[in-house]
C-alpha cells in the first residue's frame, strides 16, 4: 500500500511533465522500477493516470484532478489532500489518501480500494460500480447517487441525499446521515454484511467497532418505472 | 390497422387536436405516463430537403463525371492526437449501444462501415469484442453513465468521443428498460438483470468546461496522446457549445440536430427540445471561424442525415464529414416490410415502428431477445450498410462534381439557396432568386 523504499525511482515534477511521468508509469507495464516516489505534485492534474501494472507509488504532497484515474493494480499513497476525481474509474489496487478528497472521489470505480483519511467532498462513490471506498472522516451531499455495486463505509456524517437512487451498493455510516436519497433506507445488518465491513475497516487500517455503524442500501422501489413512484422520479 | 374510423367528408379533423393527439390524450388518460419511443423526430422541421444546390454553369466549371475525381477523403483528430482518423468517406456511424442494438446489428455495423472505409462508435454500455472486431475504426464513447468504462476498451479504441449531449434529447439522461437487460448487458454495466437502468444527464466527474479540460487531460495522459478526442454535443446553442468544446480541447466537435435518433427517449422531448441540424452548422461553423479553427478542428454533423443531398449540403454548410444513426439502422432492416404483419401484432406498421425500447423488434435488430437476434444476418446487414454508404457517397460526388469540386469538401455555402425563408434564416443563404437572407440585414454572408 504504498512504500517509501529508498530503493524507489524518484520524479521531482518540479522539474518532470506530466506527461513524461505518466509514460514512464505506463511503460513500467514492460519492466523497469516498480516503486516510485513522485515529489512536489503541486496540484497538478492526472498525476499516475491510467496506470496498468502492480506498481507501488507514494506521492509527497497535494494532488489535483483525477489523480490516479482508472487506476489499475498499483498500490499508491497520497501524502497529502486529492482533488476531484480521485481514483475515478479506479478498476484495482489501492489508494490512500492521508488527507481530505475534493468531490466525486472514486467516481465510477469498479474495483479496488479507496481509502480518505480526512473527509470526502460531495459525490463521493457517485455512480460506484464495484470499488470498496472508506473514509474515515465525513462525505458531503450526494455521496453514492445512482451506485451500482461495491461498498461505501463512513466513519463520520454523510450529508444530504446520501444513496440516492442507489442500486446494489452497501452503505455503512458511523455518524449521522443528514437526509438519505431517493429510494435509500436502512437495512438491517446480516451475517455477511458484518464481515464485509469488519474486513474493509482492517483493510483499510481503521479502528473502529463495526457495532457502531449503520447500514443503508437500495430500497428498490425504483428498478422499474412505476408511475405511482413519480413523486421519487 | 383495425378499429380505424371512417373519414368522409363533413366530417372536419380539428388542426389542433388531430386523432394523433386525441390517441395520445386517451393513452395519457388510460396509462399515465408520457410516451417513450426510439426514432428521431417526427415533426417537420426545416431541413436540408429545404435547400438546394445550384451546379455550375457559365461562371462556374462542373466536373465530368465519368474522368474527373473528386476526393472524398477525410482525416478527423489533426489537432492533438498522434494518429489522427483517416477516414475513405465523410459519413460515419453514430453512437448506438450494445443493449439497445442486439450484438448481432453491432457487429453488422462494423462490417459495413469497415469495408467502406469509414469508423462506427460505441455507445451507452461499454464496447463489444463484436464490435471491436468487426470495426477497424471504432470510436469509443465516455458517456455520464461510464457503463462499461475501463482503460483497456479506451487504450484499444482509435479515437474517444466525450458525449455531453445527444440531438433527440440535449440536456436529458437515458434509460434502458429491463426488458432488454439480458445477462450479458447487465454484467457490462454491473447492474442487475431484468431492471431499469437509468443513465444520468450530467458526468458524474466533472461540471463545467474548465473541469471538461482536465477530464479531456485526463484521457490523453491515459491514452498517451496517441488518438483523437471527440466532444459530442446536442444542438442547442451551438455557438457557445463549440467554442467552449474547442476551448476543452477537443480535436473533434460532434454536433447532432434534434433530428437525431434515440433508442429510447420521451417523446415530448424528441419533438420539443434542442434546433434543427440546418440551423446549428452554420452557428457551429461561425464559432469555430471566430477561433480561427475551422478545419483544425473538424466538425461532424448529424441529426436526419438520409442521402448523399443531405450529405453534400451539410458540407456545404461547412461541416467536415456527417454521421449517420438511424439511416443505418434501416439499411439494415429496420422497419423492413417483410416484417409487417410482426409489426401489425406489436401495434405498429413497417416504416412506423418505433418502439426500439421494448426489446421487441421483429428484425433482431433493437433487441437483446436472443431468438429475434438469430433473424439477423451480420453478414447480410453489413452489405447492406456498405452499399447504403456507398450510394450515398456516389450522390454526394455527383453533386460535388456538379458544382464544379474536386473534393467534397469544397462545397461552400455560395453552392446553396433556400427554398423557404426559414431555411434561409437558418442556413444563412440566399432565399432562391433573390439576394436575399433574412436576419441579415441586407448584408450577405
Amino acid at each position: 500500500m504504498g512504500t517509501a523504499e529508498q530503493t524507489a525511482e524518484v520524479v521531482d515534477l518540479s522539474e518532470t511533465s506530466i506527461r513524461e511521468l505518466n509514460q514512464r508509469l505506463h511503460d513500467a507495464a514492460d519492466g523497469g522500477p516498480q516503486a516510485w516516489r513522485i515529489t512536489h505534485p503541486g496540484g497538478l492534474h492526472a498525476i499516475a493516470a491510467g496506470i496498468n501494472a502492480p506498481l507501488e507509488i507514494d506521492i509527497d504532497g497535494h494532488v489535483g484532478y483525477y489523480c490516479v484515474g482508472m487506476n489499475k493494480e498499483a498500490n499508491v499513497r497520497i501524502h497529502g489532500s486529492a482533488g476531484v476525481g480521485l481514483a475515478e474509474n479506479i478498476m484495482s489496487g489501492t489508494v490512500i489518501v492521508d488527507g481530505d478528497a475534493s468531490q466525486s472521489a472514486a467516481a465510477t470505480g469498479r474495483g479496488g480500494l479507496v481509502v480518505v483519511r480526512g473527509n470526502a467532498a460531495a459525490r463521493c462513490g457517485i455512480s460506484m460500480k464495484g470499488v470498496n471506498i472508506v473514509v474515515e472522516g465525513n462525505v458531503g451531499h450526494l455521496s453514492a447517487f445512482m451506485a451500482q455495486k461495491g461498498a461505501l463505509v463512513v466513519c463520520g456524517d454523510a450529508g444530504e441525499a446520501l444513496g440516492d437512487s442507489i442500486y446494489e451498493t452497501h452503505l455503512y455510516v458511523r455518524g449521522s446521515v443528514a437526509e438519505l436519497g431517493a429510494d435509500c433506507i436502512e437495512k438491517d445488518f446480516k451475517e455477511f454484511h458484518t464481515a464485509e465491513l469488519t474486513g474493509l475497516l482492517a483493510e483499510a487500517g481503521v479502528d473502529a467497532d463495526p457495532a457502531d455503524f449503520k447500514r443503508y442500501g437500495s430500497a428498490r422501489q425504483l428498478y422499474n418505472f412505476n408511475i405511482d413512484n413519480a413523486d421519487a422520479y | 390497422m383495425t378499429n380505424e374510423p371512417t373519414h368522409s367528408a363533413g366530417m372536419r379533423e380539428s388542426a389542433l387536436f388531430d386523432r394523433n393527439v386525441i390517441h395520445e390524450i386517451q393513452r395519457k388518460a388510460r396509462e399515465g405516463i408520457y410516451d417513450i419511443r426510439g426514432f428521431g423526430a417526427k415533426r417537420k422541421v426545416p431541413h436540408f430537403d429545404d435547400l438546394l444546390l445550384l451546379g455550375a454553369s457559365v461562371s462556374r466549371y462542373p466536373l465530368e463525371g465519368y474522368r474527373e475525381r473528386c476526393n472524398t477523403a477525410v482525416t478527423l483528430g489533426t489537432r492533438y492526437a498522434k494518429n489522427p482518423i483517416e477516414l475513405d468517406i465523410p459519413i460515419t456511424i453514430a453512437g448506438m449501444s450494445f443493449g439497445a442494438l442486439s450484438a448481432q446489428a453491432k457487429e453488422a455495423l462494423g462490417r459495413g462501415a469497415t469495408v467502406v472505409g469509414t469508423s462506427t462508435t460505441t455507445g451507452d454500455g461499454g464496447m463489444t469484442e463484436e464490435e471491436r472486431g468487426h470495426s477497424e475504426k471504432l470510436v469509443y464513447q465516455l458517456l455520464p453513465s461510464r457503463y462499461g468504462m475501463n482503460p483497456d476498451d479506451l487504450r484499444r479504441a482509435d479515437a474517444i468521443e466525450v458525449v455531453i449531449g445527444q440531438g433527440a434529447k440535449p440536456g436529458g439522461g437515458g434509460m434502458l428498460l429491463g426488458q432488454k437487460i439480458s445477462d450479458r448487458v447487465a454484467g457490462m454495466r454491473d447492474l442487475p438483470k431484468g431492471i431499469d437502468q437509468r443513465s444520468s444527464c450530467r458526468h458524474p466527474d466533472w461540471t463545467g468546461p474548465d473541469d471538461l479540460e482536465i477530464k479531456i487531460g485526463e484521457l490523453r495522459e491515459i491514452t498517451d496522446w496517441r488518438i483523437p478526442i471527440y466532444v459530442k454535443i446536442a444542438a442547442s446553442r451551438p455557438y457557445f457549445d463549440v467554442a467552449l468544446a474547442v476551448k476543452a480541447g477537443a480535436d473533434v466537435v460532434v454536433l447532432d440536430g434534434m433530428e437525431g435518433g434515440t433508442a429510447a427517449t420521451q417523446d415530448v422531448f424528441i419533438e420539443h427540445v434542442g434546433i434543427p441540424i440546418l440551423s446549428a452548422i452554420p452557428e457551429a461553423v461561425d464559432s469555430l471561424k471566430d477561433l480561427g479553427m475551422h478545419r483544425e478542428v473538424q466538425l461532424v454533423v448529424s441529426g436526419g442525415i438520409r442521402t448523399g443531398a443531405d450529405v453534400a449540403k451539410a458540407l456545404a454548410l461547412g461541416a467536415d464529414a456527417v454521421s449517420i444513426g438511424v439511416a443505418a439502422m434501416i439499411a439494415l432492416g429496420d422497419n423492413a416490410p417483410e416484417y409487417q404483419e410482426e409489426y401489425e401484432k406489436l401495434g405498429s406498421g413497417a416504416g412506423f415502428y418505433d418502439d426500439w425500447h421494448e426489446g421487441r423488434d421483429p428484425a433482431g435488430i433493437s433487441t437483446q431477445d436472443e431468438e429475434l437476434g438469430k433473424r439477423f444476418n451480420a453478414e447480410l446487414g453489413g452489405r447492406r450498410l456498405a452499399n447504403y454508404l456507398r450510394a450515398m457517397v456516389l450522390e454526394t460526388q455527383t453533386l460535388a462534381r456538379a458544382c464544379g469540386k474536386s473534393d467534397v469538401r469544397n462545397l461552400e455555402p455560395e453552392d446553396l439557396v433556400a427554398l423557404t425563408i426559414e431555411a434561409a434564416a437558418m442556413a444563412r443563404v440566399p432565399l432562391a432568386g433573390t439576394k436575399w437572407i433574412p436576419g441579415l440585414d441586407g448584408k450577405t454572408e
